[in-house]
């Protein structure tokens, strides 16, 4: 470009602006597609970065300067261990805790209790040590202390009592002051340890030590020492591992969400092309002319880039405002989990945030840039005599379709399906996904040409005239076609795998909810139990066949990983099949360790096999049980498994229960039970009562609400699909402007132009629709089988909403059909006519 | 309704009211030990702990030399509270008695005190006083009965004590006969023995560098249920091994006036003959203040003491001897090594605590 003069390029690029600037709508419209794209991507970018933040800090202030912490199975050890540790020499400070999620009576969440020795926080977790106004306060039995975040969400103040539900009975303990607890935005309480032990029902048992080592000790040395001392299911790790292990639970929803927004990037990128393509095409006379006044081929190409790089930046600047926005209305009506529920009870503010917001820019920009490249190439290598004549579009739409690699792109997609996860994350799926959609696009042309041939031309002029166009000059709708193609393959995708998650869910929830009425002592916190004396009184209710009671416990089987669900329940090899939703079972052989049935999750993370040995850590002893079948759990993100409850009171010594499922006579209402329930069960206000039709509702009711990202990202695509088609029919239109004008000079009426136009749109929409749904459909069967499974290790059975897609597709082709017939009107005034003469 | 069945739901309804009662004070108060006259104290047993009481202490205090003549205030403090929360709570946990131990070194080269302190509920090996003998400790800091006497090993920031604490003298009973009572109503008082010029011998070790020392110290015990009455702002105490052979102690309790709310001591020669002081017989005199730093409290660190004919005139082995235990017992007060001086010659040496000049004391 060095030998163009200057001011004849500021001339050029002056002349560029302008000539964009006539095609404001459709700027407008590839602006907006790229800041969708970069908005949901950095939103998700800002939400995650907030949600680590706040965990960490919480983590930080909970474990102080601690440089080792115990922690085991929910229910806590023996609290023996603290004395053993605290005793090693090379321990500096030891804080033994007992922490509880205390149910709170009328509440849907658990506050979270810290039973802690004020003495020994003091040394390692000051954050935590209560600001009492009566200092001995802080080591009654009956007074608590509250963070603000916990003042605020109970209402409550100094000199309050607090209710909390333990077991079946309502205890209060009294507000002496609050908890500075520094970075921790979650309701928290702290009580003395003995206070708690023994008001919330956990004497003798510890969940956690907080370590210090002495300065200058070797810490991995005392960790080793430390892990020797340990029993089973009890495991020591570095305060930040705990942070790591957490987050690795909400890793694969992130990065499922960040895969999300980079599809939009890439139909936003796809919408730059076809803008570009036909603006491209709209100006070949304009440019071929530049060439002639003396611009260079690289000087084309690079002014076409700068242009696109404009669009891609004012786009992407767009798009972190809108993505900074949406973080902050998420945080405020969603929490930071997205609605995940990983994070319970986080609430924060984003803040802006340098590094990824450069990223996401860069991508906003790269992605226009991509977009405008073929069409600036093929600019740039027409000969510009070529270009400077008539009706040279079609040949430029030909070039813009390349066709062998179509094929090869295809052929890998279907080869990635079959990949491994990488480090838990479905990354070859996703290369596949993308592999399947860039294939199908190159080939797009072929496609196309294929389907016009074998359509039957019609006898009326319009339909006709439609027909024939669309054979003679097929390249034009390509461009159409791939933006159609691209964004109902990924609507209808997650529309099927969606409505198949739902639908799995839904039969799962019959499955694994067979009774007639269900009784727990709180949905929430770990404080709430039915003691045996209750469940004996629950059992003898009239009108009741029989109960089944359920105990949940979290063990620890992998420090690295969170805390397992175990599920003692009463069942056996006979019932499990009816209890459980099995995907795999075997008879085991009699008289070998007892059954175990794994959940999907658990098989493998854990990498657990029918017939395999698993050993869980109960009561401090490591238990042998053989993998009796592997069952779908979609409640269970840590992975659970199931054990015979009367094998577990007797390893345990635990005989009271979460849960009742309770199978009614054949003629007793639920009303009248539950009734009889709460008249003579001592406690059983605070108890919980649903009917499975309840609980069905309730949980449909959470998959909605994760969900609703998804739902917000398909109304995107929709839109963006929506956007490409108008915008690239427009352009069609504008460029036809001089055939519209023979045709009009030929006798032709408005009206019959128009229905040309429509016919037109209806058709390539229609093929667009056919071939994205094809696609979308095969991409669904990667997201469920391949994306979903090895992300969440959830198995779901497929189900396509045929009703749902089939009022899609109609709204899509009248809307098509409509934004030509509407695309037609608008360059059908009177330079229509006048038009013809542009090219004599 | 016969007269037998309304005389015995009568008497089933007292004892009703009596269970209420009773649970009631339970929750309320817990039953200390109260401090009587004319109990004689028994060794080893009172050595021991008395955790019927509320509060109790081991307090050493003591001044070290080393060979080349450098002088070292040494204080070595073990407490017991029963803080009297908790006590139906069957949790190992439960803080029916609680620890605490403060320790100090004055050492004028240095112009500030090095202290540390410790904290702790007793439980799981790792803190308690034992009964019927010495046997006090809290993590690594010790203090234990020997065949001789005492040992205390105290690892602290900045500094060790690793001493041994001769006996050479018997216990000196405060008081009347150990009964020795610090206000008003005969309740306030404590147990309360001494033990004067106690051997010291062992390592003090400072910022790692360990320095042999010899030297003297004394050692207090004291228990009590009701130590200060409502009204004491806080005492003035001092401790002293005289030259001689013979012991004086002497203290006042002050009032939110600066007056006195009650004072004793007392002294025994050399000769062994004892001499316990009324309450007016005893006066503490500021005369030169010491203004804290650090909390701005003013501090009377050189103090005349007279004790019936005895006059003394107690000067600071160095000013800054303030020792603050927010962190534990949550008060600050000044507990320093003093020359006894009278007449122009030092009379002997010994301790000078004085506690409720930054905020009045809570026990």
């Amino acid at each position: 470009m060095a030998h163009v003069p200057a001011p004849r390029l500021r001339g050029t690029l002056r002349a560029t602006a302008g000539a964009l600037a006539g095609h404001k709508g459709r700027v407008l419209v590839t602006i907006v597609a790229i800041a969708l794209g970069v908005a949901l991507g950095y939103a998700v970018q800002l939400v995650n970065r907030v949600a680590v933040n706040e965990f960490g800090q919480a983590v930080q202030t909970l474990s102080g300067t601690a440089d080792l912490a115990m922690r085991g199975p929910r229910g806590g050890f023996d609290e023996h261990l603290f004395g053993e540790i605290a005793r090693l020499p090379e321990v500096a400070a030891a804080s033994p805790i007992v922490e509880v999620e205390a149910r709170i009576p009328g509440r849907d969440d658990a506050l979270r209790v810290l039973g802690l020795d004020v003495f020994r926080a003091g040394l390692i977790q000051p954050g935590l040590v209560p600001e009492a106004a009566e200092s001995l306060d802080t080591l009654r039995d009956d007074t608590i202390f509250l963070n603000a975040a916990a003042m605020d969400w109970l209402g409550a103040r100094t000199g309050d009592l607090v209710p909390m539900q333990v077991g079946t009975q309502v205890i209060r303990l009294r507000v002496a002051g609050s908890v500075p607890a520094e970075g921790h935005a979650q309701p928290l309480a702290v009580m003395d340890i003995a206070g708690a032990q023994w008001r919330l029902a956990r004497i003798g048992r510890l969940t956690r030590i907080e370590v210090r080592a002495r300065p200058g000790a070797d810490v991995a040395a005392l960790e080793r020492r430390v892990a020797a001392m340990l029993p089973p299911g009890v495991a020591v790790e570095r305060p930040a591992a705990a942070i790591e292990s957490t987050l690795r639970l909400s890793r694969a929803y992130r990065v499922n969400l960040n895969v999300l927004a980079l599809v939009a990037l890439f139909t936003g990128g796809l919408l730059v092309f076809s803008t570009q393509a036909l603006t491209v095409v709209r100006r070949r006379p304009y440019l071929a002319l530049l060439r002639v006044l003396g611009v260079t081929r690289g000087g084309l190409v690079g002014l076409l880039l700068v242009e696109a790089s404009a669009i891609g930046a004012i786009g992407a600047l767009a798009g972190l405002l809108g993505g900074y926005g949406l973080a902050q209305l998420v945080l405020e009506i969603v929490g930071p989990d997205l609605g995940s529920g990983f994070f319970r009870g986080l609430a924060a503010r984003a803040t802006f945030e340098a590094a990824p917001a450069a990223l996401f820019f860069a991508l906003g920009v790269a992605t226009a840039l991509f977009g405008s490249l073929a069409a600036a190439s093929e600019a740039a290598r027409t000969e510009p005599a070529q270009a400077l004549r008539a009706g040279d579009e079609e040949r430029a739409f030909g070039r813009l379709a390349p066709t062998a690699p179509g094929i090869g792109f295809i052929a890998l997609g279907a080869l990635l399906t079959a990949a491994p996860p990488v480090r838990g994350l479905p990354i070859f799926g996703y290369v596949a996904i993308a592999c399947l959609l860039v294939g199908t696009i190159l080939l797009i042309a072929h496609i196309a040409r294929a389907a016009f041939r074998r359509m039957p031309v019609g006898r009326n002029p319009p339909a006709r005239l439609a027909v024939l166009q669309l054979r003679g000059a097929p390249g034009q709708a390509t461009v159409s076609l791939a933006a159609i193609v691209a964004s109902v393959s990924l609507l209808v995708s997650m529309a099927i795998m969606v409505a198949s998650f739902r639908q799995s869910l839904d039969a799962w929830l019959e499955h694994v909810l067979p009774a007639d009425l269900y009784v727990r002592a709180g949905r929430t916190g770990d404080t709430a139990f039915l003691p045996p004396d209750v469940q004996q009184a629950i059992a003898a209710l009239p009108g009741v066949r029989r109960v089944e009671f359920l105990r949940s416990e979290r063990l620890l089987l992998d420090p690295e990983r969170p805390q397992i669900v175990l599920l003692a329940r009463a069942i056996d090899a006979t019932t499990a099949p009816l209890r459980l939703p099995l995907v795999r079972s075997a008879d085991l052989p009699a008289g070998g360790a007892p059954p175990a049935w794994v959940s999907e999750i658990a098989a493998d993370v854990y990498g657990l096999a029918v017939g395999q040995e698993i050993v869980l850590p109960i009561a401090g002893r490591r238990v042998r049980f053989r993998v009796a079948g592997v069952w779908r759990d979609y409640a269970r993100q840590q992975g659970a498994v199931v054990i015979e409850r009367a094998l577990y009171a007797e390893l345990t010594g635990d005989r009271d229960a979460n849960d009742a499922a309770i199978y009614l006579e054949p003629h007793a209402s639920p009303d009248a039970v539950i009734r009889a329930l709460r008249a003579r069960i001592p406690g059983a206000a605070e108890l919980e009562t649903a009917l499975p039709s309840e609980i069905r509702r309730r949980s449909l009711k959470i998959f909605d609400r994760t969900f609703a990202v998804t739902y917000a990202l398909e109304a995107a695509a929709l839109a963006i699909g929506l956007m490409s088609l108008s915008s690239s029919f427009g352009a069609l239109v504008l460029a036809r402007r001089r055939e519209f004008g023979v045709l009009r000079h030929l006798g032709l009426t408005r009206t019959q132009v128009g229905a040309m136009l429509a016919t037109e749109g209806a058709i390539v929409s229609a093929l667009g629709l056919a071939v994205g749904t094809a696609l979308g459909w095969v991409i669904s069967l990667i997201l469920i089988h391949v994306v979903n499974r090895q992300s969440f290790h959830w198995s779901m059975d497929l189900h396509v909403p045929w009703t749902s897609l089939a009022a899609f597709t109609a709204t899509m082709l009248a809307l098509a059909s409509l934004t030509a017939l509407v695309s037609g009107r608008q360059a059908m005034g009177a330079g229509v006519l006048r038009a013809v003469k542009e090219d004599w | 309704m016969t007269e037998e069945s309304i005389g015995r739901s009568f008497a089933a309804g007292i004892v009703g009211v009596l269970a209420i009662l009773a649970s009631c004070a339970a929750v309320a108060a817990p039953e200390y030990a109260e401090v009587r006259p004319g109990v004689a104290l028994v060794f080893p047993r009172d050595d021991g702990a008395h955790p019927a009481y509320r509060t109790e202490w081991w307090y050493i205090t003591g001044w070290a030399r080393d060979r080349s003549g450098r002088e070292l205030g040494v204080q070595v403090t073990f407490f017991r509270n029963r803080p009297g929360v908790a006590e139906a709570n069957p949790s190992a946990f439960a803080p029916r008695q609680l620890l605490f131990a403060h320790a100090a070194v004055a050492d004028a080269l240095h112009g500030r005190l090095r202290h540390d302190q410790r904290a702790a509920r007793a439980g799981f090996g790792l803190a308690g006083a034992a009964e019927g003998l010495t046997d006090i400790a809290i993590g690594d800091w010790s203090l234990r009965a020997t065949d001789r006497g005492y040992a205390a090993r105290i690892p602290a920031q900045g500094f060790t004590l690793d001493l041994a604490f001769r006996v050479t003298q018997p216990p000196l009973l405060q008081g009347a006969g150990g009964y020795s009572r610090k206000g008003p109503a005969p309740a306030q008082a404590s147990y309360y023995y001494s033990r004067p010029h106690l051997a010291v011998s062992g390592t003090v070790t400072i910022d790692g560098a360990p320095i042999a020392v010899e030297g003297e110290a004394w050692l207090d015990r004291e228990w009590s249920s009701e130590y200060l009455s409502p009204e004491a702002e806080g005492w003035d105490w001092a401790g002293i091994n005289l030259a001689d052979g013979g012991a004086l102690m002497a203290f006042r309790i002050r009032d939110r006036h600066g007056g006195t709310l009650w004072a004793g001591g007392t002294l025994r020669r050399g000769d062994g003959t004892v001499r316990t002081f009324a309450p007016h017989e005893i006066a503490f005199t500021p005369l030169r203040s010491w203004r804290s730093p650090r909390t701005d409290a003013d501090y009377p660190v050189a103090m005349g003491v007279r004790a019936g004919d005895i006059e003394l005139r107690l000067e600071s082995l160095m000013d800054d001897q303030e020792l603050d235990s927010r962190a534990t017992v949550g008060t600050v007060y000044w507990e320093g090594a003093v020359r006894a001086t009278g007449g122009g010659r030092t009379l002997g040496r010994g301790y000078l605590e004085l506690t409720g000049y930054w905020r009045p004391l809570k026990l």
